[in-house]
């Protein structure tokens, strides 16, 4: 178990140190120097020098790269050179939004798709599974974004159901519902289909084993062959997959949070790369790579609780 | 009537196909097979002559491809075949149990044994706490160690032998009145095999069940057997008493596995002696008897004839048959 976490930690450091050298190398190679075009066409070369010193980028790239992870083991993200406050007070005061976008997506569509990929499994080549098949496809072929745009015309302009823009009121609960109701849908509808779809197979998978036929041959109800002998070993590669779709999760949700202009990290990382104010970049991006190493960590821990094979290996 | 309650299984007739990508394979033709009441009924035959699949069809759990196409499978006095899905759940783990092959893979990976012995438990009227002790008793019978403790851990945590006394214990648990044991000892090393063989039999004397045991090893077949089947490519060729077919087999088939000396047979044969020769297609059949290719005795009428059963000793009470050309005469 301890040489587990101690393995999970230090993979997670590789990928957060491999995301931020990336992230470095690709803010150089975009054109144009960022203390200029954060000044605008008037800047005098003396007010981009002192800039470029504030931001650290007059110095080479491994330097700044250091010094990045160096103010970060003090629990310092830098400062937004636009309104001068903690990165790591925009961030932190972004990520609630995100979360929430994420979380109400990703459960949504576990409690849509893994009882239908069942119900799918145990009513093998009817019309229902059929049927839902065509539509799981269709479902996680749909890009987040294109949703994201049609719902926003249907459910909001058109049927003017649910608000077309921003979080909502902050502490009216409901009036935050409403507004998250279409951003979720937009990034949770191709889950439901892939979750479906993946339940389906992982459980027509077990359902055919032999310790299956053995609780039968036992006269076992059915009930609990399904629900408590199959489902938790079919659940397993969801668990595994939704871990790791977190990267996905995240990048759906900046498309989203654009088109309903939704406050949130992806939300942050554009306005932020589109004025070019690369401590906010930075901070932002690190913290969506620290929620993907410790999702994908979770969903392992999840598996390890479910199968004991796991947790022995651990 | 009397004659079906004489029995508690009743086969006739039973033929079986599967479908595959080269059509159907015949799996099993026209097995008939009685399991008389408190007797324990051995099986023998090659790997893939069927015996397994015989299993399915007494438990009605066959692969998706397989199909019945003939025949009755009579179970105290019903059949089977044509029972409703409510009555068939209610016999089995009550009325027979079973053993399967492949001890490894016939436990839940994922619950601990207490768990899945109790839930197995879910018609007894009994606490928990009750049903737990039963399944503490019932493994301490078949030799685990430590049997309550060991309740709380999962199947990967047993060795292969381990399950498979587990797996016995399980069946053994629902005190049937058929027990079926597909290989049940083929993990166990020689003692183990003996313990467990003595407990089928003292569990038989006490509860008066009857056995459907299948194995490979011919000297646990003599030892446990009253009566003994000898399949061949999903036929039976022989069966009769242990005592007669062990003595003086019949079938060239039966013979050619006794060859050795019938007195060492316990020692010696563990797994099945091997025949030159290979198995027919079970897709494309000869037209005649379906050993000839491999048989030593074998006549020209062999090649274009199916045998028919025939008993080899007439009136005698426990009746020895063999479905071979060479004994019509
Ligand atoms: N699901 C299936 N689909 C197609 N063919 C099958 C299927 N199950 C079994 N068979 C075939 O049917 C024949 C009988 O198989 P079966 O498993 O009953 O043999 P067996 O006597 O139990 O063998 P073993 O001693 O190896 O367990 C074999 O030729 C096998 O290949
Ligand atoms: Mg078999």
């Amino acid at each position: 178990m301890f040489i587990y976490l101690l393995k999970r930690v230090s993979l997670g450091l590789v990928i957060v140190v491999f995301a931020v050298t990336l992230l470095f190398c690709m803010i150089h190679l975009v054109p144009g120097d960022p203390a200029r075009i954060l000044l605008g066409p008037r800047a005098t070369p003396e007010m981009i020098a002192h800039l470029s010193a504030q931001m650290g980028l007059d110095q080479p790239m491994a330097m700044q790269i250091l010094k990045f992870f160096g103010n970060l083991l003090r629990g310092d993200l830098g400062m937004d050179v636009i309104t001068n406050r903690p990165v790591a007070e925009i961030v932190f005061g972004q990520l609630p939004y995100t979360l929430w976008l994420i979380g109400s997506a990703i459960v949504g569509a576990m409690l849509i798709g893994i009882p239908l990929g069942c119900y799918s499994a145990l009513h093998r080549n009817t019309w229902f599974d059929r049927f839902s098949g065509i539509i799981s496809v269709a479902c996680i072929t749909a890009p987040a974004f294109v949703v994201a745009l049609y719902s926003l015309l249907i459910f909001a302009v058109w049927l003017k159901w649910f608000p077309a823009v921003g979080a909502g009121e902050p502490g009216d609960f409901f009036d935050q519902i409403s507004h998250l109701v279409l951003p979720a849908i937009a990034i949770g509808i191709s889950w439901v289909g892939y979750l479906s779809r993946l339940v389906r197979a992982s459980m027509l998978e077990v359902m055919g084993e032999n310790h299956i036929r053995t609780a039968r041959a036992y006269g076992l109800p059915e009930n609990t062959v399904v629900y408590q002998y199959a489902l938790k070993l079919a659940v397993l590669p969801t668990v595994t997959v939704i871990g790791v779709g977190m990267g996905f999760l995240l990048s759906a949700a900046l498309f989203t949070e654009i088109v309903f202009s939704r406050p949130g990290i992806g939300k942050l990382i554009f306005d932020s790369i589109t004025t070019r104010n690369y401590p906010v970049v930075m901070g932002s991006v690190l913290v969506s790579t620290i929620i993907f190493v410790i999702s994908t960590a979770v969903s392992d821990l999840i598996n390890a609780w479910l199968d004991p094979r796991i947790r022995n290996s651990l | 009537m009397s004659k079906a309650t004489d029995n508690v299984l009743s086969i006739r007739n039973l033929s079986i196909d599967y479908a595959t990508q080269e059509g159907s394979l015949k799996a099993l033709r026209n097995v008939d097979l009685d399991i008389p009441k408190g007797q324990i009924v051995g099986v023998v035959g090659e790997s893939g002559c069927g015996k397994s699949t015989l299993i399915s069809s007494i438990i009605q759990l066959m692969a998706n491809n397989a199909k019945t196409t003939s025949g009755t499978v009579f179970f105290e006095g019903e059949d089977l075949l044509t029972m409703s899905p409510t009555k068939l759940k209610s016999l089995r783990g009550q009325r027979m149990s079973i053993v399967f092959q492949d001890p490894m893979s016939t436990l839940n990976p994922v619950l601990t044994i207490g768990k899945q012995m109790v839930d197995i438990q879910y018609r007894d009227k009994r606490s928990k706490s009750q049903k737990r002790q039963r399944s503490a008793d019932m493994l301490a019978q078949v030799g685990i160690p430590d049997p309550a403790s060991r309740l709380n851990q999962y199947p990967h945590e047993f060795s292969g032998g381990m399950q498979q006394r587990i797996s016995i214990a399980m069946a053994l648990q629902a005190q049937p009145a058929l027990l079926i044991a597909d290989e049940p000892t083929t993990a166990l090393d020689a003692t183990l095999e003996v313990q467990i063989i003595d407990m089928l039999k003292e569990l038989q004397s006490s509860i008066g069940c009857s056995i459907l045991f299948i194995s490979h090893h011919l000297g646990v077949i003599a030892e446990l057997c009253n009566q003994v089947v000898v399949m061949y490519a999903g036929e039976i060729v022989e069966q009769g008493p242990v005592s007669r077919v062990f003595k003086s087999p019949k079938h060239p088939y039966t013979q050619k596995l006794l060859e050795c000396d019938p007195a060492s047979i316990a020692k010696k044969t563990r797994n099945l002696p091997t025949i030159e020769g290979e198995i027919p297609n079970l897709s494309d059949l000869p037209a005649g008897c379906i050993f000839t290719s491999r048989c030593h005795k074998k006549t020209a009428q062999c090649e274009e004839l199916k045998p028919k059963r025939h008993a080899v000793t007439q009136g005698a009470t426990e009746k020895h048959f063999v479905t071979c050309h060479l004994e019509s005469l």
